[in-house]
């Protein structure tokens, strides 16, 4: 049991690895907490899926330097944020943001989600009357003599 | 109505299959840049050792003529592929070609010009964390920019410039603004 809690608490102190070096950080703790928190939803244009928090390229080390100089300067967040999108588009958020040309990305799921939803409904609604229809009206006297003639045949 | 409602999903696949064709055929390091029709960011580079005092680049340097400016760096590998062409293109005289030395020690940026040829008319050096190249939204090197007369940028290309690109991309569009 003990050894478990070790191991536990030792998978505990195992944070993600950031490429954050300690020459970068910000001497104020809070604007160094803003420089992260920005620099996690930003991507690193290099290695494109790691934000450059967590990327070890050459540019993203610049950019880390730059969102702390304009943290430095006295930017708030979005002025930050809008100085890399003016040099790097939209592109350069790992979150996009709701626009025109980013409505399919944010609203396609829930469009998919509702019309799956629709077949499914439309399924079940369709046994339900098949079910619940009333029963056909019965055979016909010639129908009956066709039957009959039918079974016979078939030898039953 | 039945039949058509069986045919979706294949309708569905088909979409689905032609985006991921055009997908795998996207280069995912040619981004758009934000940067066409703006113009040129305000920089003032320092000279690199050896060329002359007044060698550097400064945003007034792209103004008047039609350019194009190349980002560059000793330690670039694809810059030398591009660079003997970039040299080619020099000496026809067709357009001024303009240099940022990116990320790089100003020593190694001018020894490296020695040894593969120097088709820049000015290079500014643009050390860590290279202000300009991010000002001019650079991704990495090589990639080079039309600024047309007004300095503004017209055109950005991504990667090594072949003698393909130059001659079915690039110099249309420098005749074009030229004119």
């Amino acid at each position: 049991m003990k050894k478990v809690v070790f191991v536990a608490l030792l998978m505990a102190l195992a944070t993600p690895a950031l490429a954050v070096y300690p020459s970068e950080m910000l001497p104020d703790p809070a604007q160094e907490h803003r420089a992260r928190e920005l620099g996690k939803d930003l991507r690193c244009l290099v290695c494109q899926n790691q934000s450059i928090d967590d990327s070890d390229a050459d540019l993203a080390k610049d950019l880390r330097v730059i969102v702390r100089e304009r943290i430095k300067a006295g930017d708030t967040d979005d002025m930050v944020r809008q100085f890399v999108v003016d040099r790097y588009g939209d592109y350069v958020l790992l979150k996009p943001p709701f626009k025109l040309s980013t409505l399919a990305l944010w609203l396609g799921p829930f469009v998919l989600f509702v019309g799956a939803l629709s077949v499914v409904f439309g399924f079940y609604r369709r046994r339900k009357t098949v079910a619940a229809a009333p029963p056909p009206p019965p055979l016909s006297p010639e129908e009956q003599r066709r039957l009959a003639a039918l079974l016979k045949e078939s030898g039953q | 109505m039945r039949r058509s409602l069986f045919l979706l999903p294949v309708a569905i696949f088909a979409v689905m299959a032609l985006l991921f064709v055009k997908g795998l055929t996207m280069d995912p390091h040619v981004i758009p840049s934000v940067l066409i029709d703006r113009p040129v960011p305000e920089m003032d580079l320092a000279p690199l050792p050896g060329r002359g005092a007044d060698t550097g680049l400064a945003t007034k340097d792209l103004k008047g003529r039609v350019s194009l400016v190349n980002i560059y760096g000793s330690w670039c590998i694809a810059c030398v592929q591009e660079h003997p062409y970039l040299v080619e293109f020099k000496k026809t005289g067709i357009v001024p070609i303009f240099g940022i030395d990116w990320r790089d020690d100003p020593a190694q940026g001018a020894a490296w010009l020695k040894r593969h040829g120097d088709p820049y008319e000015r290079v500014g050096n643009d050390p860590a964390p290279g202000r300009a190249a991010i000002d001019f939204g650079v991704t990495g090197a090589p990639e080079s920019f039309i600024v047309d007369k007004a300095g503004i940028i017209r055109y950005k290309h991504i990667g090594a410039i072949t003698p393909e690109v130059w001659s079915k991309t690039l110099l249309p569009i420098i005749r074009e603004l030229q004119k």
